[in-house]
């Protein structure tokens, strides 16, 4: 039965308490999203795996009062596609960090995209790796400071949309953490969704990312967020081009889930044996 | 008495997927490599005909991790690889020990290292299914040389990796996977078949999915069921908590050794063949076990006293077991097609390490009686 007001303590396990993101980190306000979203899905916390790999966005996992499974780097989503394939029925969440999504994870998450399977990956992207102490990403971009880069990045970044939507993904959102409640309506249809969905939100690092790359502190990186960014098909968005878009870039409803096929699969083969 | 239609004439790797099917496998996920390809083949026609999940992944990490995902929903898992595969599942091998979750791993071994030699015969893993991933740990790997006991052994496997939540080895070799020769496929019933040991905590009592229980042993709850928890590749306390506790790392990770260590006399298995008045010994496995019988069986018929023990547990290595069975014996020779792992074992287990030696082969063929024959004859002083 769904309370009449959002308590996250209904969602989290106190026990895991304090949580261990820097001050100013964005990765709380990807959870208080994603919390709020299943809240007003009216989602039962029985039907939620939470599979995430190493880094810090990846302790979201522990933190949520679902079942949870805090595996290895960059294998979350192989990890999630045996809960979701063995159990279709619940739903799979995969909170992912840059680096653990699409560098060491990258051949997990294009193929995840092309099976379709329906697992809601989010990629909070903060263009570092924290939990280790700041090198670059595949997201940093090039001509970025990192403690793995002192003569600046020459590295080029992924797109993470454009990625996911090539890969074969059929439903690819971006959001920040400075539209929080944005996040939390993409999140809603990214897991309401029938299929392999992403959802990219850029979080700062101020202690890492923005620190070495002078981006101030979070309140100066959130700022950023709102300034940098624009809707898709926003006038402001034709006013300036070369923003970073948020909003809904695929949403396909026409492509087999991966899960339902083999059910077919499973029809035809019982067929034959009967 | 026998069905015909349980009578089969297959290669070593069918005999794994029916040992499979028969322990209740219904999910597997893997990648193809050979010689061990033929497990995923038959598994892909096979398990959906019984409502089972296949799914070929895009490398053999996924592979592994997709299988310790499909057991905590309540399944009976398993991937199938060799050597250059079984060194990618390392790391999630690993976790699966840690996090305590059953699964099933076959490694069909060919020639290594590196790509090596991949259509032909070697036992050289034998040490990586102990030590492959990092960390202290205990493991559960096994092996046969027929396809009967492949089949058994399989659900063995299946058996231990329920009985002590643990990931279990089957470690076979090309010749064995490859070969074709008869199988009988029990009755129902006939082999013990263990399930999983569910909790019997109800919802809103508080569960503890990682206290044992006074015997040891941890009851599971499925994913999707009321007891929500966390499962974790990093050291945890009773909740699934991580944790860098002293006191907390310590008691887990020696539960983590002695669940499998104190239990070693329970979870060996072997088989024993003229042992009784036996001078000389030939201890071996798999495939090359084949060899030292047939050599034994020709020589005990020319009146040497010579036996051979069978190991089809290689770990936990079974070595109170191998210094009883080898204590009269003059001479012990290991068979094994590596430049010596389980001889390294077996001489640490037996009173008399300087009567064990080494009778290998590790050029890609089976390593014949002859082969062994040779090695008897120096031993013996009578020159070849």
């Amino acid at each position: 039965m769904t309370k009449e007001r959002f308590d996250f303590k209904d969602y989290i396990r106190p026990r895991f308490f304090p949580h261990m993101w820097c001050p100013g980190c964005g990765h709380g306000i990807v959870l208080s999203s994603l919390l709020r979203a299943v809240y007003e899905l009216d989602l039962d916390k029985n039907d939620i795996v939470i599979t995430s790999g190493i880094g810090c966005s990846s302790r979201i996992s522990g933190y949520v009062d679902f079942h949870s499974l805090h595996t290895i780097h960059g294998r979350a989503l192989a990890f999630a596609t045996g809960v979701k394939l063995s159990k279709p029925e619940l739903k799979a969440i995969v909170p992912m960090g840059d680096g653990d999504a699409l560098a060491i994870g990258g051949n997990h998450f294009i193929h995840a995209a092309r099976r379709n399977i329906d697992i809601t990956a989010i990629v909070m992207n903060n263009r570092i790796y924290g939990m280790t102490g700041g090198q670059f990403s595949p997201l940093s971009g090039s001509g970025k400071k990192a403690t793995t880069a002192p003569y600046l990045t020459i590295d080029r970044e992924f797109d993470i949309v454009d990625l996911a939507r090539s890969a074969g993904a059929t439903f690819v959102a971006r959001s920040t953490v400075f539209h929080a409640v944005e996040c939390k309506d993409l999140l809603k249809k990214a897991i309401t969704h029938k299929g392999f969905s992403v959802v990219e939100i850029l979080t700062q690092c101020p202690t890492y990312y923005g620190r070495k790359n002078k981006e101030g502190d979070a309140i100066q990186m959130m700022e950023g967020y709102k300034n940098n960014t624009v809707k898709i098909g926003s006038k402001k968005l034709e006013d300036n081009p070369n923003l970073i878009q948020r909003g809904i870039f695929v949403e396909k409803t026409d492509v087999p889930e991966y899960c339902e096929a083999y059910d077919k699969i499973i029809q035809t083969a019982m067929k034959g044996k009967a | 008495m026998n069905n015909t239609n349980n009578i089969k004439f297959i290669q070593g790797n069918e005999a794994c997927v029916e040992g499979a099917i028969y322990a209740g496998l219904n999910f597997f996920a893997g990648y193809p490599i050979t010689p061990s390809t033929e497990i995923a083949e038959h598994l892909s026609l096979r398990l959906p005909q019984k409502g089972g999940k296949f799914i070929q992944m895009e490398d053999e990490i996924a592979s592994m991790g997709a299988i310790i995902g499909a057991s905590l929903t309540g399944n009976k898992v398993m991937t199938a690889t060799s050597g250059p595969g079984f060194s990618l599942k390392q790391e999630a091998l690993g976790y699966a020990c840690m996090a305590e979750i059953p699964c099933v791993i076959a490694n069909v071994q060919r020639g290594g290292p590196s790509t090596g030699n991949p259509t032909h015969v070697s036992q050289g893993d034998v040490n990586q299914a102990r030590w492959g991933t990092h960390g202290d740990h205990a493991i559960i790997a096994l092996t046969a040389s027929n396809h009967q006991d492949v089949f058994n052994i399989t659900v063995q496997a299946f058996n231990l990796a329920e009985t002590y939540r643990t990931p279990v080895i089957l470690l076979l070799d090309e010749v064995i996977g490859h070969m074709r020769e008869k199988l009988i496929i029990p009755a129902p019933g006939e082999l013990p078949v263990v399930e999983r040991l569910r909790t019997s905590v109800k919802k809103g009592v508080d569960y503890h999915p990682y206290l044992p229980r006074e015997d040891g042993r941890l009851p599971m709850s499925d994913f999707g069921g009321e007891h929500r928890y966390n499962v974790t590749g990093l050291f945890h306390d009773m909740w699934g908590f991580p944790s860098n506790d002293p006191k907390i790392v310590s008691e887990l990770l020696r539960h983590l050794v002695d669940k499998i260590e104190t239990n070693v006399n329970e979870i060996a298995m072997y088989k024993e063949y003229w042992l009784d008045d036996a001078d000389y010994i030939l201890i071996s496995y798999g495939s090359s076990a084949r060899s030292a019988i047939h050599m034994a069986r020709n020589r005990r018929a020319r009146g040497v006293k010579i036996g051979v023990l069978e190991l089809q547990t290689l770990w936990p290595f079974p070595a109170d077991i191998v210094r009883e069975k080898c204590a009269g014996a003059k001479a012990v020779i290991v068979v094994e097609m590596n430049m010596g792992q389980m001889v390294t074992q077996v001489k640490n287990a037996v009173d008399n390490p300087h009567n064990v030696f080494l009778a290998n082969r590790v050029d890609g063929e089976l390593i014949s009686p002859s082969d062994i024959k040779t090695l008897l004859r120096m031993i013996q002083g009578k020159g070849v």
